[in-house]
C-alpha cells in the first residue's frame, strides 16, 4: 500500500460520496427550481436549474390560495402534539411499573406489548372506522389521534431504557418518602430524557408522514394533515401547473426538514436509537 | 544479536508528541517489558512496531530488515490484544487457523463455495487443521476448539489468543496487557504460562503493562517510559535499585519511594540527617537536589534522642510487614517506612521515633530527575552528635 | 404513611406494590385492549362475514372471503406486485445503504454532511416528495428523460405504463429507505471493536476485502438482520406513493397490498371481503417476524 494508492481510494471515496449525494439531493434541487419557473418554461423541458424569470411569488400565490396551507400545517402540528402527549403520557407510567415494580401480571403485559409490536394501523384500521362511523367522531382531532394514544413501541423503548436505571436509585427516592408516581414523575422522567426525544422523534416524523389513517377517517379539509392537504391539492390541480405544486410541496415539506437540518444530530441519534430498540 | 531494533520513533498526535525518539533493541529469545503509567505512549509503541499505526520518523528492523514501510499483514509478527480480539462469529479452532489460512490459502481459496472446489486448497486445510490441533495440544485447549468465544471464560480466551499468536511461527511477538481482563488469582498463575510460552517460542518479546510487579517478575528487562520518553532500559534487579531517573524511581515500588528536598553547598557536598555525600558532577547552578530513599530502607526507632526526628502519623499493618507514616519534625515532609511487624511492636502512632537511613540506599537526582552519583564521605553516628 | 408501611406485614407490602403498578399500568392496558387487541380480533372475526358499511345487518360466511381472494386476480395481482416491490427495494436499499454507511465511516471529511443528505429523505414528508419524483419522472418534460434525451436516449414513461411503473416506485423506494438502512448500520459499524480490525491486520488480512469478510461482515450480523427484517415489513407495508402518484394503474400494474385492502375497505366499504386481506397482510407480517426471532436470530448472535 503505497501513499499513491491511499490518495487514489481517498479522491474515488469522495467521488463516490459526492455523486450519491447529488443524486439524492435532486429532487429537492428540482424542487426549488421548478417551484420558481413559469409554466411555459417548465414545459421547454431545460435542464437548466436558474428559472429564466422568476416566478417563485405568482407559483407561492396560487400554491397559498387553493388550499389553506396555514389549516394544514396547523392541524399537523396539533395532531402530532396530541398523540406525542398522550402517547408518553400513558406510556412512561405503565414501562416503570413493568419495569421496577413486581406485579404478577407484568409477563403477560410483555407478551401483550410484543403482540402489539406486531399490528400497525393498517390492521385495525377497518374496525375502527366502523367504531367512529358510529359513534360519529369522523372528521374529528378525536378521530386522528385516538388510535395512536396507545404506543407498544413507546413501552417498549421507555421499558428498555428504564431497566438501566439503577433500582438503588429508586430505592433512595422510597427512603426520601416519596410516592411512586412521585418517583415516575420526579426520578424516572428526569433520567429518561434521551429516551423521550428519541421517541419523539421517531413519533412526529411517522406522524407527520403519514397520509393513511388521515385518508381513512377525514373527508374535510378543515381537519386535513399535510400529507392528504397534498392529496387534496394535486386533486384540484388537475393539469400539470407543477410551478404551483413545487411551491406547495415546498412549503408543506420544509417544517419537518428545516426542524431536522437544526437538530440533525439529535434526529440521526433519535432513528438510531429507536430503530435499534424497536 | 538484535532480531528487533527500534531507531529513534517519534509519533506525534494533533501537535501533541507521543513518542520522544524511542530506540529500543531486543535480542533472540529476550522478553522485554515496556512499563508506565496510562498515557504514556506504551500501546502507540507497540501498535507502530505492529504496523497498525506508523510514525512520522524512525526506523523497524527485524531480523535486520528494515520493516518500517511495510503492512502490519508482512512484517511476521504476531500480537495478543487486551480484549483478545478474537472474532466472535468463529470458534476456537477457526479462530487460531485464520493467520494461517490467510497466509497459505490464495484469496480465490479462501472464497466461500468456489474456493473449496479449486485445486490444492484440501491438502493446505488438512495441514493447517493438523497445526492448529498440535497448537491447541500443547496449551491444553484441545476440548475448547468447537466452541465460540462468547462459550468461554476469560482465562480460556486468553489462551486461543495466545495459540493464534503463536502458531504462525512469527519472529516477534507483541502483547497489549494481556492480563489485565483476568482476575487477580489468574493474573499470577497466567504469567508464569507466558513467560514459559515464551522460552519455549524463542522470539524477542514485546510486553506492554501497567502494572510494575507483572513487569518485574516476568522481563528479562524493564523498559519504563513516561510521558512518551523511554527513561530507562535495564533488567529488573537493576531498575529498581539504581534508577536513573526519579521518575522511574517514582514508577517502580510499592509504597513509592520517599523523596526528599535538601540543598548542596558549593563544593558538592549534601548532609541530611547524619550523612554528608558528595556528588560527582554537580550541576552548576543548581543548589536543590531530590534524595530518594525506598521505605524498605528506613528504620525508625522509638526515642528523641537521632538526628533525623519524627513523629508516627498512621500505621498500616499487610500482615508480612507493616507501612509507618511518619512526619519529620524539622521539614514537615512525611516520610513511608516499611518493616517487620516484629519491629513495629513497640511503634504506636503518635509517638516520637528517631529515623535512621541506610547510607548506601540513598540516591540523589536532580531537580529535573536525572540522578546524580554521588559517595558517601562521612558518616556522624547519632548518638555522638546527640552528646557532642 | 411511612409510619404505617413500617407496620405492615411484608405479604400486603408487595400486595401495596402490585396495586400501585396496576394503577400505573391501567391506562395502558385499558388502551392498548381498546384500540389494539380489539379490533384485531374483530378483523379477524369480519373476515368470516359479508359485513358492508351502509347495510345493516351481516352473516358469517366462514371461508368464503378466502375462497374469493384465492380466485380474485386483483388481489393475486396485487400480492405479486408487492413481492416484486419487495424483492427490489429490499436489497437494493440494503446493500446501497451498507456501501454508503462504510465509505462515510472511513471518511474523514465532510462526514456530517454527507450524513444529513442522504439521511434528508427519512425526515422529508414522502407525499410532497412523491410528486416530486413525478415531476422527475414524467415522460416528455421530466428532468430524467430529458437527461436521457440528450444521449439521444428516449426515456420510458416511467409512471404512466405498466411496464415500468413499479421500478418508479421501487427507485422512489429506495430512495427514501436508504438514510434510514444506513445511520442503523453506521451505528452498527461504530460498535465493533476496533482492536478486531487490528487483529485481523496482523494476521494477515491485507486487503479491504479480506478484512469485510473476515470483520465487518460477521460483526454487522444482528444489525444486518434487523434491517433486513424492517425494510421487508415496510415495503410490504407501501401505500403513499401508489396512492399519491398512481392509484394502483395503469391497469393494475401498481396494485399493492395496503392500497387494495384500503380501496375494497374504504371506498367500497366491502369491510368483510377487506377484512379477509388484512388478516392476510397479518399473516405476512407474524411469518416475518417469526423468521426474524426463531430462524435467523440464532445464526447473528454469537454468545
Amino acid at each position: 500500500m503505497t501513499a499513491h494508492s491511499l490518495a487514489f481510494g481517498r479522491i474515488l471515496r469522495f467521488g463516490l460520496l459526492s455523486l450519491g449525494a447529488l443524486i439524492f439531493l435532486a429532487p429537492y434541487i428540482f424542487m426549488i427550481s421548478t417551484a420558481g419557473k413559469a409554466q411555459s418554461e417548465i414545459f421547454s423541458s431545460s435542464l437548466s436549474l436558474i428559472p429564466e424569470q422568476w416566478s417563485f411569488a405568482e407559483n407561492f400565490t396560487k400554491a397559498l390560495s387553493r388550499v389553506s396551507m396555514p389549516t394544514l400545517l396547523m392541524n399537523g402540528v396539533i395532531v402530532c402534539a396530541l398523540i406525542f402527549i398522550v402517547q408518553v403520557v400513558v406510556a412512561i407510567p405503565c414501562a416503570y411499573a413493568m419495569a421496577k415494580l413486581k406485579f404478577r401480571a407484568a409477563r403477560s403485559m410483555m407478551v401483550l406489548v410484543m403482540l402489539g409490536l406486531l399490528v400497525p394501523i393498517h390492521a385495525t384500521a377497518l374496525p375502527l372506522y366502523v367504531a367512529f362511523d358510529r359513534l360519529s367522531v369522523l372528521n374529528s382531532y378525536t378521530a386522528l389521534v385516538a388510535p395512536f394514544s396507545i404506543s407498544v413501541f413507546a413501552i417498549f423503548l421507555f421499558l428498555q431504557f428504564f431497566r438501566a436505571i439503577p433500582d438503588d436509585l429508586i430505592h433512595a427516592a422510597r427512603l426520601d418518602g416519596m410516592s411512586e408516581p412521585g418517583i415516575v414523575a420526579r426520578v424516572i422522567v428526569p433520567n429518561a430524557w434521551p429516551a423521550i426525544t428519541a421517541f419523539a422523534i421517531f413519533s412526529v416524523v411517522a406522524h407527520w408522514n403519514d397520509l393513511f389513517w388521515p385518508l381513512v377517517v377525514v373527508s374535510n379539509q378543515d381537519f386535513a394533515t399535510p400529507p392528504l392537504g397534498l392529496l387534496y391539492f394535486r386533486a384540484a390541480e388537475a393539469g400539470d401547473d407543477y410551478g404551483a405544486l413545487m411551491a406547495a410541496t415546498l412549503i408543506i415539506t420544509l417544517p419537518l426538514v428545516a426542524a431536522f437540518l437544526i437538530a440533525q444530530k439529535r434526529f440521526v441519534e433519535g432513528i438510531t436509537m429507536t430503530g435499534l430498540k424497536g | 544479536m538484535s532480531v528487533l531494533s527500534l531507531d529513534n520513533i517519534t509519533k506525534s498526535f494533533a501537535g501533541n508528541a507521543i513518542l520522544n525518539g524511542v530506540s529500543l533493541e531486543a535480542g533472540q529469545g529476550e522478553f522485554i517489558a515496556l512499563v508506565g503509567p496510562s498515557g504514556c505512549g506504551k500501546s502507540t509503541l507497540l501498535r507502530i512496531v505492529a504496523g497498525l499505526d506508523h510514525a512520522d520518523s524512525g526506523e523497524i528492523a527485524i531480523g535486520g530488515r528494515n520493516v518500517s514501510s511495510l503492512a502490519a499483514a508482512d512484517r511476521n509478527i504476531a500480537m495478543v490484544f487486551q480484549s483478545y480480539a478474537l472474532y466472535p462469529h468463529l470458534t476456537a479452532g477457526q479462530n487460531i487457523a485464520v493467520p494461517l489460512a490467510m497466509r497459505r490459502l490464495t484469496a480465490a481459496q479462501r472464497l466461500p463455495f468456489i474456493g473449496d472446489f479449486l485445486p490444492g486448497q484440501r491438502q493446505i486445510r488438512a495441514d493447517i487443521q493438523r497445526q492448529v490441533r498440535e497448537m491447541a495440544a500443547s496449551l491444553k485447549i484441545d476440548h475448547l476448539l468447537d466452541r465460540k468465544p462468547g462459550q468461554m471464560s476469560g482465562g480460556q480466551r486468553q489462551r486461543v489468543a495466545l495459540a493464534r499468536a503463536m502458531v504462525r511461527r512469527p519472529s516477534v511477538f507483541l502483547m497489549d496487557e494481556p492480563l489485565s481482563n483476568l482476575d487477580a488469582n489468574l493474573r499470577v498463575h497466567a504469567r508464569g504460562e507466558i513467560v514459559e510460552l515464551h522460552r519455549r517460542a524463542g522470539v524477542p518479546t514485546l510486553y506492554v503493562t501497567h502494572d510494575q510487579s507483572e513487569a518485574l517478575s516476568m522481563a528479562d528487562r524493564v523498559a519504563v517510559m513516561i510521558g512518551g520518553t523511554l527513561l530507562q532500559l535495564a533488567p529488573p534487579q537493576e531498575i529498581y535499585d539504581d534508577p536513573a531517573h526519579i521518575e522511574v524511581a517514582r514508577f517502580l515500588g510499592q509504597p513509592r519511594i520517599n523523596v526528599l528536598e535538601t540543598r548542596m553547598d558549593a563544593t558538592g557536598l549534601v548532609r541530611f540527617g547524619a550523612l554528608t555525600l558528595a556528588v560527582e558532577t554537580a550541576p552548576p547552578s543548581e543548589r536543590r537536589v531530590l534524595i530518594g530513599v525506598r521505605p524498605e530502607f528506613v528504620r525508625l526507632r522509638p526515642g528523641t534522642d537521632g538526628i533525623l526526628r519524627a513523629r508516627i502519623e498512621r500505621t498500616e499493618f499487610l500482615g508480612s510487614e507493616v507501612i509507618i507514616h511518619a512526619r519529620l519534625d524539622a521539614i514537615g515532609e512525611t516520610i513511608v517506612a516499611r518493616i517487620a511487624p516484629a519491629d513495629a511492636a513497640t511503634l504506636s502512632t503518635g509517638m516520637p521515633v528517631s529515623v535512621e537511613i541506610e547510607p548506601s540506599r540513598m540516591m540523589l537526582f536532580a531537580t529535573t530527575g536525572e540522578r546524580l552519583r554521588a559517595k558517601t564521605v562521612a558518616i556522624a553516628s547519632s548518638r555522638e552528635r546527640a552528646h557532642g | 404513611m411511612a409510619s404505617i408501611a413500617a407496620e405492615m406485614p411484608i405479604a400486603s407490602i408487595g400486595r401495596r406494590e402490585a396495586r400501585i403498578a396496576w394503577l400505573l399500568a391501567a391506562p395502558a392496558i385499558t388502551l392498548l385492549f381498546l384500540f389494539i387487541l380489539l379490533p384485531t380480533l374483530a378483523v379477524v372475526i369480519l373476515g368470516f362475514t359479508d359485513f358492508e358499511l351502509g347495510y345493516g345487518g351481516f352473516r358469517f360466511v366462514g371461508f368464503e372471503n378466502y375462497a374469493e381472494l384465492i380466485s380474485d386476480r386483483t388481489f393475486r395481482r396485487s400480492l405479486s406486485n408487492t413481492a416484486i416491490y419487495t424483492a427490489i427495494v429490499t436489497p437494493v436499499s440494503i446493500v446501497l445503504a451498507l456501501a454508503i454507511a462504510m465509505l462515510i465511516e472511513a471518511e474523514t471529511r465532510a462526514r456530517a454532511f454527507f450524513r444529513t443528505v442522504y439521511f434528508l429523505p427519512v425526515a422529508s414528508l414522502l407525499v410532497a416528495m412523491a410528486t416530486v419524483w413525478q415531476f422527475l419522472f414524467h415522460p416528455t418534460i421530466g428532468p430524467i428523460n430529458t437527461f436521457f434525451a440528450q444521449f439521444g436516449i428516449t426515456g420510458p414513461n416511467w409512471l404512466g405504463a405498466s411496464g415500468t411503473v413499479l421500478y418508479g416506485l421501487s427507485i422512489i423506494g429506495i430512495w427514501q429507505s436508504v438514510g434510514f438502512n444506513m445511520v442503523l448500520f453506521l451505528a452498527g459499524l461504530t460498535a465493533i471493536p476496533r482492536e478486531l480490525y487490528a487483529a485481523a491486520e496482523v494476521d494477515g488480512a491485507r486487503s479491504w476485502f479480506d478484512r469485510f469478510r473476515l470483520v465487518t461482515w460477521p460483526m454487522l450480523g444482528p444489525t444486518t438482520l434487523f434491517v433486513t427484517t424492517i425494510s421487508i415489513i415496510n415495503s410490504v407495508k407501501v401505500f403513499e406513493t401508489v396512492k399519491t402518484l398512481t392509484e394502483g394503474g395503469p391497469n393494475k400494474a401498481s396494485e399493492v397490498l395496503l392500497f387494495t385492502i384500503y380501496q375494497e375497505g374504504f371506498v367500497y366499504l366491502r369491510v368483510g371481503y377487506a377484512s379477509a386481506m388484512t388478516v392476510v397482510f397479518l399473516a405476512i407480517l407474524v411469518v416475518l417476524m417469526f423468521l426474524q426471532y426463531r430462524v435467523l436470530d440464532r445464526k447473528v448472535h454469537y454468545a
